[in-house]
């Protein structure tokens, strides 16, 4: 019983992150239809931004309270940055060639910011674990918890909720919603498409960046961590179906509670399960869980 | 139409490399092999890509390839090494054929994840795997040639031979493939795929012996760079691996099976060099590379030898 309740709460911690992350790469893809191969450096800047952020506001003695602003802060300021840089020098340059195109190119994104994050921040680890450590522990199911993972599972929930608010109740939302269903019939219709554009990856990129900003206080935050995010973050995306954002949350669940039974019940086969599942999904439905059939084109 | 001299081209590189192998420095003995045996892989990635087919997990043929060998060599007791190429050839060209049957009802993205998947779960079963090393992998012993022992010198230059031999062999039996009706098909199922089929050939078919022959053919390049390094590791099915196989696809260009012969040189020189003198830029080296290649120059390096020769009269 006490292992069942470990598992799954391991699992939903494992979601919560990968939803965080995932969700951000299956709106841009939906979107922009852009596989992000370089959403993995959104979230690696983001864990070094704010592992970094957060050190100096612990060294300085400001409010420890406010660090989790702070981190907010680093991601969001992260996603604007980067977001619109790559946007306007690179992404401009590939709107409507194939899909292949654009994955390879986000891939190349992907390898030049790799060395930057590396020349920038050197090959040290940084450590920030003071927010997770301020928020404590707590006993609860006879399971000793971190408090900090549930603020983790609330965020998720929150980014979730604000979402399915930001697409389904808001002016701009709805317009993407609109690019979704057809671009150029919005196009057609007066939405400004490259805009829309700009803000989703913007946003996407803010998303992948608050993902890493959550973890720096979890691990050490060190080189290639966006080589192994963007893969799992992949096998998300392509489970729930690419551009579904129930499909992420759903990936995410499967994925992260896979995962938690693998490493509790048969550590050799953690990351063999992700990809199986993966696989199998892909198997029987092609386009993954959650994904719109298409017309077939003549 | 000009005519086409590639088979010619082939042999040249053939006769030229045989000599050139018995008489290059020793320092460029391995760099020379381990190019060709990438570039025998990439001569299988050029098959797919020509149809529109990217696979970001090629690495699982290279790296199976290797783990064939290598397997062979610890487990089997082989240690010829033209049997040993042969050993991962069939491994692969199985196992490429067996996931071909799920691998051709895929396009697109979707091909390009599915093949990432299956890569990414031979690493999970690898790294985790004691007895193969764990993430260390393993080493492999020096192979034989004929039955013959002879010193690592020596070796290391015969390997470089076969290394020349097959690299030929291979692009001339793709090239030839790629002439006949059912290679011909490429093209055309990059184009419009509904069409080929109203033209009354099965796509699916087409690209399942596309993507078993690019499996073999990668599975031969990761014998070869097994035995030339002397050492596996589950690295080499990472996504990443896959990620720099086709990139250097891309660099080299589809336009003809020696694109990348010259490809992987170009890719392997340029890699030795930054290791040497900018290990801190190589990534980004590559990225720039990449990227300047998708925008400006979508042939890849082929293009530029095709101007060069369409200017001569």
């Amino acid at each position: 019983m006490q292992l069942a309740a470990t598992i799954l709460l391991d699992g939903f911690v494992y979601a919560a992150w990968l939803f965080i992350v995932a969700v951000g790469l299956t709106l841009v893809f939906g979107v922009m239809k852009i596989l992000n191969v370089a959403h993995g450096q959104f979230y690696s800047i983001g864990a070094y931004a704010t592992a970094s952020l957060v050190g100096v506001w612990f060294a300085k003695g400001f409010a420890p309270a406010a660090s989790y602003l702070v981190m907010l802060a680093a991601a969001a300021l992260v996603g604007l940055v980067v977001g619109f840089v790559l946007e306007r020098a690179v992404l401009r340059l590939i709107y409507g060639r194939d899909e292949v195109v654009g994955a390879l190119a986000t891939y190349a994104v992907f390898l030049i910011l790799e060395d930057a994050v590396r020349l920038s921040w050197g090959t040290d680890a940084y450590l920030a674990p003071q927010p997770r450590e301020l928020m404590g522990i707590s006993e609860m199911f006879e399971l000793t918890v971190a408090n900090y993972d549930v603020f983790l599972i609330l965020v998720a929930i929150v980014v979730g909720v604000g979402f399915w608010y930001g697409l389904n109740r808001t002016r701009v939302g709805r317009l993407l919603l609109a690019v979704i269903h057809d671009r150029e019939m919005a196009a057609a219709f007066g939405v400004n498409v490259n805009r829309m554009f700009t803000i989703t990856f913007i946003i996407g990129g803010m998303l992948g960046a608050l993902g890493g900003a959550m973890t720096a206080p979890v691990i050490s935050v060190s080189p290639g961590i966006g080589v192994e995010v963007i893969v799992l973050a992949f096998a998300v995306v392509v489970i729930g179906g690419m551009g579904s954002v129930v499909g992420a949350l759903i990936g995410a669940l499967i994925v992260g509670v896979a995962r938690a039974m693998a490493v509790h019940l048969a550590p050799n086969l953690e990351l063999f399960v992700i990809y199986a599942v993966m696989t199998a999904v892909l198997a029987f439905r092609p386009h993954g869980l959650f994904a719109r059939a298409e017309a077939r084109k003549i | 139409m000009a005519r086409d001299r590639t088979l010619p081209a082939i042999g040249v590189i053939l006769a030229l490399g045989l000599v050139a192998a018995a008489f290059v420095p020793t320092w460029t003995v391995s760099f020379a092999t381990l190019a060709l045996a990438k570039g025998i892989v990439i001569i299988g990635l050029v098959l797919l890509m020509r149809a529109a087919l990217v696979p970001f997990g090629q690495a699982l043929f290279y790296g199976a390839g290797a783990y064939a060998t290598a397997l062979a060599v610890r487990v089997g007791g082989v240690s010829d090494a033209i049997l040993l190429v042969l050993v991962s050839l069939v491994a692969c060209g199985v196992l490429a054929w067996l996931l071909g049957f799920i691998m051709s009802r895929y396009r697109e993205i979707f091909f390009a994840m599915l093949s990432l998947s299956f890569s990414m779960i031979l690493y999970g079963v690898l790294v985790k795997n004691a007895d193969l090393g764990g993430t260390d992998g393993f080493t492999v012993a020096t192979p034989t040639f004929l039955g013959t022992k002879v010193d690592i010198p020596t070796a290391r230059r015969l390997l470089l031979g076969l290394a020349i031999v097959l690299t030929a062999g291979a692009a001339a039996l793709v090239h030839i493939y790629l002439r006949s009706p059912l290679g011909a098909l490429c093209e055309a199922i990059r184009d419009n795929e509904i069409r080929v089929e109203y033209l009354g050939t099965s796509v699916r078919r087409a690209i399942h012996v596309k993507f078993t022959i690019a499996g073999a053919l990668a599975g031969v390049g990761g014998a070869i760079a097994a035995m030339s390094v002397g050492h596996v590791s589950p690295e080499m099915t990472y996504w990443t691996t896959s990620g720099e196989l086709v990139f250097t696809a891309i660099l080299s260009g589809t336009g003809s099976v020696l694109a990348p012969i010259i490809g992987s040189f170009v890719f392997e020189s340029v890699q030795t060099l930054a290791f040497q003198y900018a290990p801190r830029f190589w990534q980004m080296l590559i990225g720039i590379v990449l990227l300047g290649i998708i925008l400006f120059l979508p042939g890849g390096i082929w293009s530029l030898v095709k101007r060069r020769a369409g200017a001569k009269p």
